[in-house]
């Protein structure tokens, strides 16, 4: 087996001092997909804001690697020209600012870090054109403002349209699935799907199974009051479909 | 932060324009009266009713007090230490061309990349330069003379075209005007002056660089622009000025005449020194500019970028009297450390279907003061006169503050007026996203402050945009952190 990607070990998070993570451990290896799931406030969004580097977060206990290095050692940026990009569950709208143009700097952020050359215009151009198409993407958003004025489907488009363009090694995706139709959901799910290899990992974190039919997950993790409590295959999460969370729940706390 | 090296090396380069060029001056001594008027008349070879019209400026001002409404605060200046007229000693006469203008001073225009020479001619830009007191170049002035355009240093248009001096001299912008314009009337020394004949567009943008040297100089430059009927202009100044521990007076006067038909396109990039981070030396800025839509659907549009000067005092108008005629006002305005900016417009709308629009950005960090003052004025002829002011406001940091005074006189009651106005900070989340996507910090502050900038931006010429954003990183340097 190859050494994980994302080492997360006893991980435990507070904020404003009120713990929310109490101890998550996860390990995602190269070419893998895992989804995390579980109830509104068990702090799924927390842990993907941690492991971004979001301020506001205090880490008590616990550590995290990334391709074996400190992860929470690094600055939000530097996690990102390494390779780990977060999908918002609400992406921020920065008026003005050109979407090709944050693109074009994310990509050339990040072929600095490897040490590549900045990326040719032409280039760059044919490149995101073909993805948006992918995505399904009108190319007038290109030149509009970062998601400026876009719809709800549309900045979830454009979230895996950014992570198409910049590749990266791990994908944290936070709720990439909510607020979408079902053929908008198709859209995602294939993005997802086409980013899918043996060098890259993607984490989904999600509510419901329904973004699960079209990207098919090799490990299902519960996330509830700050803990993993199951973890399992593709069934775990039809289960959870059917019976919801309350029996998982109960059988935590019985055993706690 | 774990790359603190890599901003502090940022933070470093502050100011790039510091350095004094070492050039022998010709500087007379400080202090104000009559006989230095006569003086500096006297070394222009200027027509009698221009020192008259001086003279009278000199007495009217005598009996004016230094104004106090702005929203500034600065130590009262003494305006006997300052010398009123510096220029390069020249070797004889005044250079004919550049090739007999001082190495010294053309370096020093390399050195601000004021595209002189032959790089003017790459740009395509022609530069009038104005070093402390006197202008010192003016290029491509035989391309634009055959399409019939004038454009040369005040105090040469004072001797080739004195008819066309007197006409306008004064026009939009009188010599009872204000404190500190009716300062410049008497003591102006030289500037730029711009003839566009009837019918004609200006073959290529006009540019004036201003330059302050000389230390404890004040520099009253003057600028006149007239557009005959149906012409095109448009025109950029930048200013520039060296770090010096004293503060420096900058009372520049700028008059617009538009006739009918015509346009008038006016750029501003200034970057005076703005003093130090402890907000020790830097230009005070007070500066008159005013244009005037004579004829029917002209237009006069200003854009300025405002990043420099220590203090500024700047409210570029519009006179809107020929009927459908347009003024607009585009403007970025930064107050970074201890600078302090109380700027914005007028626009007096007196002809029928007249229209002005106002954009106006400021943007306050570390302690500075960002004042956005404006005047809307709809007088009774302005029949269908309509107004459109937009006033955002953005804040770096908790110790700045942004202002807005919008003052609207509508005197006609079909006159439409609107205003609209925020004030923002960068959010968390803006910078949390960009930095989400490998932006380092200060980079995800300059995108997104030029993303509150764009709608003036993009009225800049081309070539110049590129410059004003440049130059507003490097003035909100450190500003985040």
């Amino acid at each position: 087996m190859s050494a994980p990607l994302l080492q997360v070990d006893g991980l435990r998070v507070s904020v404003a001092g009120t713990p929310v993570l109490h101890g998550v451990s996860l390990t995602v290896r190269a070419g893998e997909v895992h989804a995390i799931m579980g109830p509104n406030g068990s702090g799924k969004s927390t842990l993907a804001h941690v492991l971004a580097g979001r301020s506001g977060y205090a880490v008590t206990a616990g550590s995290v690697r990334f391709d074996g290095v400190d992860l929470l050692a690094m600055a939000p940026e530097e996690r990102a020209r390494a390779g780990l990009f977060l999908g918002f569950q609400y992406p921020v709208e920065i008026p003005g600012v050109n979407n090709a143009y944050l693109l074009k700097a994310a990509l050339n952020a990040r072929r600095r870090a490897r040490g590549e050359s900045e990326i040719d215009a032409f280039d760059f151009l044919n490149m995101v054109r073909a993805k948006m198409r992918v995505m399904q993407i009108d190319e007038a958003l290109l030149t509009r403002g970062v998601n400026e004025g876009f719809s709800g489907g549309e900045k979830k488009r454009n979230e895996i349209l950014q992570m198409l363009v910049l590749e990266p090694r791990l994908a944290l995706l936070d709720e990439t699935d909510s607020g979408l139709d079902i053929d908008a959901l198709k859209v995602v799910g294939r993005g997802i799907n086409t980013l899918r290899s043996p060098e890259r990992a993607v984490v989904l974190v999600t509510h419901y199974q329904r973004l699960l039919d079209h990207v098919v997950p090799d490990q299902v993790h519960v996330l509830a009051r700050g803990r993993i409590i199951k973890s399992g295959d593709r069934e775990l999460a039809l289960e959870l479909e059917r019976r919801g969370y309350d029996w998982l729940l109960e059988a935590a706390a019985a055993v706690a | 932060m774990s790359n603190n090296s890599e901003l502090s090396a940022l933070f470093d380069r502050g100011y790039e324009h510091g350095f004094v060029t070492d050039i022998e001056s010709d500087t007379i001594a400080a202090g104000l009266d009559e006989s230095v008027v006569r003086l500096i008349s006297a070394k222009k070879r200027e027509p009698q009713f221009l020192l008259d019209w001086r003279l009278r400026a000199l007495a009217h001002w005598r009996q004016m007090r230094e104004p106090h409404w702005a929203h500034l605060h600065y130590p009262p200046i003494d305006y006997n230490a300052i010398s009123y007229f510096s220029a390069p000693k020249a070797s004889g006469n005044a250079p004919k061309s550049l090739d007999e203008v001082d190495p010294k001073l053309l370096a020093t225009y390399a050195k601000l990349g004021v595209p002189l020479h032959e790089r003017a001619r790459l740009a395509g830009v022609a530069v009038d330069a104005v070093f402390d007191s006197v202008s010192v170049a003016t290029t491509f002035k035989a391309r634009l003379a055959e399409a019939g355009v004038i454009f040369c240093p005040f105090s040469e248009a004072v001797q080739t075209h004195p008819q066309l001096i007197e006409q306008y001299l004064g026009s939009v912008v009188p010599y009872t005007d204000n404190f500190y314009a009716t300062l410049n009337c008497a003591v102006f020394s030289d500037g730029s002056f711009v003839y566009v004949p009837r019918g004609v567009r200006c073959p290529m943008e006009l540019s004036t660089y201003f330059r302050i040297n000389a230390a404890n100089t004040g520099q009253f430059e003057r600028t006149l622009i007239i557009a005959d009927e149906g012409s095109h202009v448009s025109y950029l100044e930048g200013c520039t000025a060296p770090m010096r521990d004293e503060n420096q007076l900058h009372a520049a006067v700028v008059e617009l005449v538009a006739l009918a038909d015509a346009q008038i396109k006016y750029s501003t990039v200034q970057n005076w020194y703005p003093g130090d981070a402890t907000g020790r030396g830097g230009i005070f800025n007070f500066v008159t500019k005013r244009g005037e839509c004579r004829g029917r659907n002209s237009r006069i549009s200003w854009t300025q970028v405002e990043t420099g000067s220590a203090i500024t005092w700047k409210y570029p108008g519009c006179v809107l009297r020929g009927e459908n005629s347009v003024g607009e006002f585009y403007s970025v305005a930064t107050a970074n450390n201890y600078q302090q900016a109380d700027t914005g417009t007028k626009m007096i709308h007196l002809g029928a279907n007249t229209r002005s629009t106002i954009v106006s950005k400021g943007i306050s960090a570390g302690h500075g003061q960002n004042t956005y003052r404006g005047l809307v004025k709809v007088m009774p002829s302005a029949h269908g006169a309509r107004n459109f002011t937009r006033c955002d406001s953005l804040l770096l940091g908790s110790s700045c503050g942004a202002h807005t005074f919008p003052y609207i006189e509508s005197r006609n009651a079909q006159a439409t007026v609107e205003h609209e106005a925020s004030t923002s900070r960068i959010s968390e989340d803006q910078l949390f996203y960009c930095q989400q996507r490998g932006l380092g910090q200060e980079d995800a502050v300059n995108m997104i402050v030029s993303g509150f900038c764009r709608e003036v931006f993009k009225e800049l010429p081309m070539e110049f945009a590129v410059e004003a954003q440049n130059l507003l990183a490097v003035s909100l340097e450190g500003a985040v952190g």
